[in-house]
């Protein structure tokens, strides 16, 4: 055995080595293996950029509370009466100035992207002081909140950045009003940063909603309250409506568009892989053919099969590794955190987002490349222990 | 041509090279056929708009309603030859996830304004007839398998009655086919009477206004008519061709031919290097060949000529298989996401552009191979042997 494993060692330690004479062909392989990795990771990327930015500010000990029946903010209804018993609840948190519930309005507004100039659905969402309350991880990073009362908004830090006009200072109209953009702020990469906010009691005479709002976020004593909350509002004869976890609610939202991304990326670095694998077993025969002389040697001096077929399979899994830790940092130099913006169908409006290399799916990428550096040295090693050992060493 | 059977024997001097250099062009391609059919997908719209139709919104949003008064006044506005509307139901079929558009309209002139949807003369007159009436679009009645006749219930999520049930039923009159590939038949259409019943029959509003025009050299100035009756009314609009619309839509959504486009070049950059490795190798391992063909007198663009004939033959072959296996798997297998794309084909026009790809791959993996063919000297690659 020990026997075995030092023959392994030496021809494998000989084949790495001679790699350097195959230069040429090597580096396809390691190339073709490389682009494949590239498209895979950044393709995932994008799902995973998605995800976050919808999921990553959504905590589960915050509730939303919506007219049953409607699936998102944008359909829902909850009047001022509704809204009042939801706050009064049994598991909303209580802060200095009573229960940290925001009743809120979500609509969306036309603005200009600033990269094609072409309109699109950016939403604006009117809350109450409380809403700070609900989203703690909401911080102004640029001028001030909006004073109650006053057509003015804050903007979050991607919308700002992915839309024209957006800017401090700057002056919207929508509608008979017009309103000034007070502040900017970050919510940790969440999802509020690609919306407006305003006062929703300024949106509501401006929509003409009445007293009527079209959600709750109601921040619970902790994760464990949501049942006994949900427990009480609906079981409650005044109420018609339906609650949800915030991290339920996003997750779900985003759910459709991530498994469309993921599913075509992963279809696309399948047929691309293929293809690689091709590549990459033309290598390792052509490397194979040329050392035809030396295994046959090596055979002939006692050493066995066995090792010939693991230096083979080392080989190519060598340039496999090089090619795909090169395409998982070539994505990750070139995308990770690569702006962008795309609908939320659930919501119909504006999503900025960042694509997001994340350490898994770097070594997602890296054991893809394995995998093929695996079957594309298989067969080779299969033929270089067949070889007929006399007919190769006659062989120039 | 007479060298024909020579780059033939050339290329099967190695089959199992050959065969595998062959495959990964073909993957190659068969992703170029997918790609390029989701690209249509969601650039379709764009170019099939109605050249002759605008719309008018809400100039805050499309979510914004209109009042439904603006009809008649838009009607009276000079170059406007018809004026139709849709209202956004946005109901959901058993599940969330069964997504489709759902439309009520002026079930009137909704079909004289939208001539790409081709439904019998007896099905519209059984919609026409039917005030619960809908009518479907091919690709959403044969993804639930609906059959005309069918009572169709779908939950409101916006509209419920009066009592507070969203249940809203709707009888299948008929199911229309697009004028073209590249029609959206994936939304459902009902009469907005229906609706407003429904909900009591004081709705009021639209979602947004249809207008066909009689000259649509013309529509900057329509545009800018309608828009001024309604200046600094409470729901001013905003009033666009089919197109820009589709185009501002399409960005929303994202970059999709930039993203696109790059994978591509990724693919193909990739698969360059390995197809010109392959054939770099074989020139070189026939040097001897290539010098003995010199001697026999063979020119130097004959010898150009002979090996750029090899890696164009090898690249239009894997080429044409690829994107006949992908139109096949497309038109067999159709949409992958099940539903979620409008419309799924693979684009005619394209395979143009996928012949030239592989005339381009042939050349250029074949060109620095040829040329050291080309230039080489029969003295010293006879020595080497």
């Amino acid at each position: 055995m020990l026997n075995w494993l030092s023959q392994v060692a030496a021809v494998t330690w000989l084949s790495l080595r001679t790699i350097g004479q195959r230069r040429g062909a090597s580096l396809a392989a390691v190339v073709g293996v490389a682009g494949v990795v590239a498209v895979f990771v950044t393709v995932l990327s994008i799902a995973e950029g998605f995800r976050k930015a919808m999921t990553s500010g959504a905590s589960p000990d915050t509730a939303i509370v919506l007219r049953s029946g409607s699936d998102t903010e944008m359909m829902s209804g909850v009047s001022r009466d509704a809204a009042r018993i939801v706050a009064e609840a049994p598991g909303v948190r209580r802060g200095a100035s009573g229960p940290v519930a925001s009743s809120e309005i979500y609509v969306v507004v036309d603005v200009p992207k600033r990269s094609t100039g072409t309109d699109a659905n950016v939403p604006l969402r009117g809350v109450q002081p409380a809403a700070y309350g609900v989203r703690d991880r909401i911080r102004i990073v640029q001028g001030r909140r909006f004073e109650p009362g006053r057509n003015e908004v804050i903007v979050g830090r991607a919308a700002a950045a992915e839309f024209a006009g957006l800017d401090l200072g700057g002056r919207l109209r929508w509608g008979e009003n017009e309103w000034t953009v007070v502040g900017i702020f970050a919510a940790d990469g969440g999802i509020a940063e690609s919306e407006i906010w305003c006062d929703v009691g300024v949106l509501q005479p401006a929509y003409r909603r009445g007293n009527n709002f079209q959600s709750v976020y109601a921040r619970l004593e902790s994760p464990a309250a949501f049942d006994r909350f949900k427990d009480a509002l609906t079981t409650d004869p005044r109420l018609d409506v339906k609650v949800i976890r915030e991290s339920d609610y996003y997750a779900e939202q985003s759910r459709t568009l991530y498994a469309i991304i993921t599913g075509l990326g992963t279809t696309i670095a399948v047929l691309m892989g293929v293809g690689a694998v091709f590549g990459a077993l033309n290598t390792m025969y052509t490397a194979v053919s040329a050392r035809k002389r030396e295994i046959a040697t090596l055979r002939a001096l006692g050493f066995q099969g066995g090792p010939v077929v693991v230096s083979v399979l080392a080989e190519s899994l060598a340039l496999a590794l090089i090619g795909g830790a090169a395409g998982a940092a070539v994505a990750y130099l070139a995308f990770n955190g690569y702006q962008a913006a795309t609908m939320n169908w659930s919501s119909f409006s504006q999503v900025a987002f960042s694509f997001a290399v994340t350490p898994r799916l770097l070594v997602q990428g890296i054991v893809y490349a394995l995998l093929m550096g695996l079957v594309g040295g298989l067969f080779p090693a299969l033929r270089a222990a067949r070889l007929p050992v006399a007919t190769a060493l006659r062989e120039l | 041509m007479k060298f024909f059977p020579l780059v033939w024997s050339n290329l099967k001097r190695k089959k199992l090279r050959t065969a595998f250099t062959l495959l990964s062009i073909v993957f190659a391609f068969i992703l170029f056929g997918y790609l390029v059919a989701i690209r249509t997908a969601f650039t379709a719209g764009i170019e099939v708009s109605g050249a002759d139709r605008m719309m008018v919104t809400h100039k805050v949003s499309i979510i914004q309603p209109l009042p439904f008064s603006y009809r008649d006044r838009i009607a009276q506005v000079p170059g406007v030859k018809a004026v139709s509307f849709m209202n956004w139901f946005g109901g959901i079929y058993q599940d969330p996830k069964n997504f489709f558009g759902q439309m009520s309209v002026d079930g009137g002139n909704f079909l004289d304004l939208y001539p790409e949807y081709v439904l019998s003369p007896e099905q519209r007159k059984a919609w026409l007839a039917d005030r619960q009436g809908a009518i479907v679009g091919r690709v959403t009645a044969e993804r639930f398998g609906w059959k005309i006749g069918d009572k169709i219930p779908i939950q409101g999520t916006i509209y419920r009655h009066p009592g507070g049930s969203n249940l809203w039923t709707f009888n299948l009159s008929g199911i229309y086919d697009g004028v073209q590939k590249a029609t959206d038949t994936s939304n459902l259409y009902f009469h907005y009477d229906y609706l407003n019943e429904g909900t009591g029959g004081k709705l009021g509003i639209v979602g947004w206004y249809v207008i066909k025009i009689a000259d649509p050299a013309r529509s900057g100035d329509v545009a800018k008519r309608v828009d001024a009756l309604f200046a600094n009314s409470p729901a001013e609009t905003k009033t666009q061709t089919e197109k820009a619309m589709a185009q501002s839509f399409a960005n929303q959504v994202g970059s999709i031919g930039t993203i696109i486009t790059a994978i591509l070049g990724a693919v193909f950059f990739t698969l360059l290097l390995v197809a010109g490795n392959t054939m770099a190798q074989s020139v070189r391992e026939r040097t001897g060949e290539l010098a003995v063909l010199k001697t026999l007198g063979f020119s130097r663009g004959q010898v150009l000529g002979l090996v750029l004939a090899e890696s164009c033959l090898l690249a239009l072959l894997g080429g044409g298989l690829g994107i006949a296996v992908a139109w096949g798997l497309i038109t067999v297998l159709g949409d992958p996401t099940h539903g979620q794309l409008p419309v799924f084909y693979f684009p005619g026009p394209y395979i143009t552009l996928g012949a030239a790809l592989a005339v381009l791959l042939g050349l250029v993996t074949g060109a620095l191979p040829a040329v050291r063919a080309m230039r080489l000297r029969i003295v010293d690659a006879l020595r080497r042997v």
